[in-house]
C-alpha cells in the first residue's frame, strides 16, 4: 500500500486530484481511498489531502501519519508548515517549484529522495491557469508508479470536458520533466 | 457481480437512493450530509429521476414533508446529520407511530456544544427510543446496500416503520472508494411498489395521528414495541435475499476472529475496519482477540448478541457517545443489560472514544486491547473511561 | 363498548371512517348555552368563524343558530359577537 499527502491552499485542487486518482486506480483494478482532511473548507488556508492506493482491499479508516510520498502543490507553504512531518526514511517528497534541489534541501533540512518539477510554469503554459493539481498528478504517477498515465484519461475526460486535453498534456510534461534526486 | 467503481460514498449514497424509485425527497442540507442533499437534487432537476424535490427551511420541516408525503402514499427520503436530526427529535417518534416507512440517511456527526462539525454517534443516541429502525454502516458498500434495503424492510407489510442508516460523516461521506453500485435493473427487480397501509386521499378520508388518552396509550405503546421488535424477521429476510442476488451478506451482529476469543472488542460503524487490523496485529501476536460489530441497532439483536458473548471472558465495548451522568456508554449499557441475566457473561470495558472526529489508529485499538487485558484483577471492569483524554 | 385489546389495534391507529368524531355528542358538557338577540345581529359571521366546534349554523334567513347536539357552551361565540347579540345563560 501506498500513502501519499497532499499540501495545498483551499481552491488550489488538492481534493479534486485525490478523488481523480482514486477514481482512476479503482477504474485499474486497483484499491484506492481519497479523502481530504476533514473539517470546514476555507479558500486560502493550507489544507491536506489523502490519498491511500493497494492491490487489496484497504481496510484501515483512520488519517495517514507516517506517509510514503508527500506532495506539495504550493511551494510557498515551505516554512508555513512541517511539510516532511512522518515522512517515512525511505518517503519521497515531490515539490511544484522552479527552483533548484539545493534550495529545497536547504530549506527544509531534508536528506531524502527529491522530485522537483514547476508544474505551475507547466500548468500556465498548457492551460493557461496557474493550478497545478492536476498536472502534479503525472509527477506523482511518474515517482511512484502507481499506475500509468493513461489510466487517468477517462476520469480527467468526464470531470473537464472541453479542457481535458489541456489537462492532460500538462499531466504528461509533469510526468516528463520531473527530476528525482536521489 | 457488478462493475468495481470508485465514488465518494455520499455521492454514491444519493446514486443508491435514485435508483429506489423515490418519489419525493426533503432535504435540508448539512455539513456532513451536504453532498448527499446536493447530488441528490441534481439527479431531480436533471430529469434523472421522476420525484419532486421539496426545499424547506429546516430540519423539522424536511421531517413533516416526508411524514405528509408519506402519509399520502409517496415513497418519501430524507438525510441529515446532528443538529438537524435533533431538530427532527420531535417528529421521529410521530412518523414511527404513524407507521410510515420513510427512509432516512444520517451522516452522524458529533452535537453541539461546543460546535464541532466532525463525526461521532452522539447526533442518533438520543434518536434511540423514537421507533425508528437503525442501522450501521462501515464502508461505503454498506452505506449504498443497506440504503436500498432500508426502502424493503421499511415498506414491507409486516414493518410499516421508518428506517434510517446511519453513515459516519466524514470518515465515510467524504471517502472517495471503490465499491460496486446495483443497477436500475437489479434494484428494480428487488424493491416492489410501495403499496402503504393507508393513504390520505380526498376520495377515501381517514385520520392519521389522531389523538389517544390513557384508555388506549399504553396499547398503542406495545402494539408499536410490537412492531419494531418483529421487524428482525424481515430484516434477515432482506439481507437473505440480498445475499442471493449480490452475493453480499449481512447480520445483525457480524464478528471477526470471535469464535476462539478470549477476549472481544465491540464497534458500530466506521471504526470496525480499523479494528479489525488491530486484531490482525493481536492475533499475530498471539492473543486471542476477536471483533464483535453491531449492525442493528433498533430493534435491538439480544439473541445474536448473547450467542456471540457467551464464552467470552472480556469484552470491550466501545462507544462514540455518553449519557452524562449516566453509566457509561450507550451501547455499553445496552450490552450489559442485555447479558446480565446470563449464566456466562464476560467482564465488559467501556471505552469513550472517537468523540468529535479524534482519529483513533489501529494501534490505539491494539491499546485498549493491552489495558484490559493487562487489569488481571479486573478492577476496571464494569467502569468506563474517556480513551485517550489529555489529564 | 369494548376496548381493543393491543393486538386488534390497526396499523398506525388509522381512523379509517371519516366524520366519526359527529359521534362524539360535546353539547353534553354544556352549563351555559348561547341565545341570539337577532334583533342586534348584523350578520357578519363572526360567531360561525369563531365558534371551535363548527355547530354554530345559518338558518335560512341568515342569522346564525348554535346546534346545541355539539356546543359546548364555552362562549367565544358571545365573547366575539361585538354588537353583543349572543348572550350565554344557565342551563337549567
Ligand atoms: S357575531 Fe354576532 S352579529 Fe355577527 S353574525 Fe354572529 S350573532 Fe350576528
Ligand atoms: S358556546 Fe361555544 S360551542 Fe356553543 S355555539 Fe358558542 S362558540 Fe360554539
Amino acid at each position: 500500500m501506498i500513502e501519499v499527502r497532499w499540501h495545498g491552499r483551499g481552491g488550489q485542487g488538492a481534493v479534486t486530484s485525490v478523488e481523480l486518482l482514486a477514481v482512476s486506480a479503482i477504474a485499474a483494478g486497483k484499491f484506492a481511498q481519497g479523502f481530504p482532511s476533514f473539517g470546514p473548507e476555507r479558500r486560502g488556508a493550507p489544507v491536506a489531502a489523502f490519498t491511500r492506493v493497494a492491490d487489496k482491499k484497504i481496510n484501515v479508516r483512520s488519517g495517514i501519519y507516517e506517509p510514503d510520498v508527500v506532495l506539495v502543490l504550493d511551494s510557498s507553504l515551505i516554512g508555513l508548515i512541517n511539510v516532511t512531518e512522518g515522512l517515512k526514511p525511505d518517503g519521497k517528497l515531490i515539490v511544484n517549484t522552479p527552483k533548484s534541489p539545493e534550495d529545497i534541501r536547504k530549506a527544509l533540512d531534508y536528506k531524502g529522495t527529491l522530485a522537483l518539477v514547476d508544474g505551475t510554469g507547466i500548468a500556465r503554459k498548457e492551460m493557461g491557469v496557474p493550478i497545478a493539481n492536476t498536472t502534479m498528478i503525472g509527477a506523482l504517477l511518474k515517482v511512484t508508479g502507481i499506475m500509468e498515465l493513461d489510466a487517468m484519461k477517462e476520469a480527467i475526460e468526464h470531470r473537464f470536458g472541453r479542457i481535458a486535453q489541456k489537462n492532460l498534456n500538462a499531466m504528461k510534461r509533469a510526468y516528463d520533466e520531473i527530476k528525482i534526486y536521489n | 457481480m457488478g462493475k468495481r467503481i470508485g465514488m465518494e460514498v455520499a455521492i454514491a449514497v444519493a446514486e443508491a437512493v435514485g435508483l429506489c424509485d423515490i418519489d419525493m425527497a426533503a432535504v435540508y442540507p448539512i455539513t456532513p450530509q451536504s453532498h448527499i442533499a446536493e447530488h441528490l437534487s441534481d439527479l431531480v432537476a436533471n430529469g434523472e429521476i421522476d420525484a419532486e424535490f421539496v426545499t424547506v427551511e429546516s430540519e423539522h420541516s424536511a421531517m413533516s414533508a416526508v411524514i405528509g408525503a408519506s402519509g399520502a402514499g409517496a415513497r418519501s427520503f430524507t438525510a441529515t446529520s446532528s443538529q438537524g436530526l435533533m431538530l427532527m427529535h420531535e417528529l421521529l417518534p410521530i412518523a414511527s407511530a404513524m407507521r410510515l416507512p420513510i427512509c432516512m440517511a444520517i451522516a452522524n456527526r458529533a452535537v453541539s456544544g461546543p460546535l464541532n462539525i466532525l463525526n461521532d454517534h452522539t447526533d442518533i443516541m438520543p434518536q434511540r427510543d423514537s421507533g425508528w429502525i437503525s442501522l450501521f454502516v462501515e464502508n461505503g458498500q454498506e452505506a449504498i446496500d443497506l440504503s436500498i434495503q432500508a426502502f424493503k424492510i421499511a415498506e414491507h407489510k409486516d414493518v410499516m416503520l421508518p428506517v434510517c442508516v446511519n453513515i459516519d460523516g466524514f470518515q465515510l461521506t467524504h471517502m472517495v472508494e471503490p465499491f460496486e453500485m446495483p443497477s436500475k435493473e437489479e434494484v428494480e427487480k428487488f424493491l416492489p411498489p410501495f403499496v402503504p397501509h393507508a393513504t390520505l386521499h380526498p376520495a377515501k378520508p381517514v385520520t392519521m395521528g389522531a389523538f389517544a388518552m390513557s384508555d388506549y396509550f399504553t396499547e398503542i405503546m406495545k402494539a408499536k414495541n410490537e412492531a419494531l421488535k418483529s421487524s428482525k424477521k424481515v430484516i434477515l429476510e432482506v439481507w437473505d435475499e440480498w445475499a442471493r442476488l449480490f452475493g453480499r451478506a449481512y447480520k445483525p451482529v457480524e464478528t471477526y476472529q470471535a469464535e476462539d476469543a478470549d477476549v472481544l472488542m465491540l464497534t458500530m460503524g466506521s471504526m470496525g475496519e480499523t479494528a479489525q487490523m488491530a486484531i490482525d496485529q493481536l492475533r499475530a501476536k498471539g492473543i486471542k482477540a476477536g471483533l464483535v460489530k453491531l449492525r442493528l441497532w433498533r430493534p435491538f439483536p439480544l439473541a445474536e448478541i448473547k450467542a456471540v458473548l457467551k464464552n467470552v471472558k472480556k469484552l470491550i465495548v466501545t462507544d462514540r457517545a455518553i449519557s452524562f451522568g449516566g453509566p457509561g456508554g450507550p451501547v455499553f449499557s445496552e450490552i450489559k443489560s442485555a447479558m446480565y441475566a446470563e449464566a456466562r457473561r464476560p467482564l465488559i470495558y467501556n471505552y469513550i472514544y472517537g468523540l468529535g472526529g479524534r482519529d483513533v489508529a489501529v494501534g490505539e485499538f491494539v491499546g485498549m486491547f493491552d489495558k484490559v487485558l493487562a487489569d488481571t484483577k479486573n478492577e476496571a471492569a464494569d467502569t468506563y473511561e474517556f480513551w485517550g483524554v489529555r489529564e | 363498548m369494548a376496548l381493543k385489546s393491543w393486538k386488534e389495534l390497526p396499523i398506525g391507529c388509522v381512523v379509517s371512517d371519516p366524520g366519526s368524531a359527529s359521534e362524539y355528542h360535546t353539547g353534553s358538557w354544556r352549563s351555559q348555552r348561547p341565545i341570539w338577540d337577532n334583533a342586534k345581529c348584523i350578520k357578519c359571521g363572526i360567531c360561525y368563524v369563531y365558534c371551535p366546534e363548527g355547530c354554530v349554523q345559518q338558518t335560512e334567513d341568515g342569522f346564525f343558530k348554535a346546534d346545541l347536539d355539539y356546543c359546548k357552551g364555552c362562549g367565544i361565540c358571545s365573547h366575539e359577537c361585538w354588537p353583543r347579540a349572543i348572550k350565554m345563560v344557565e342551563e337549567e
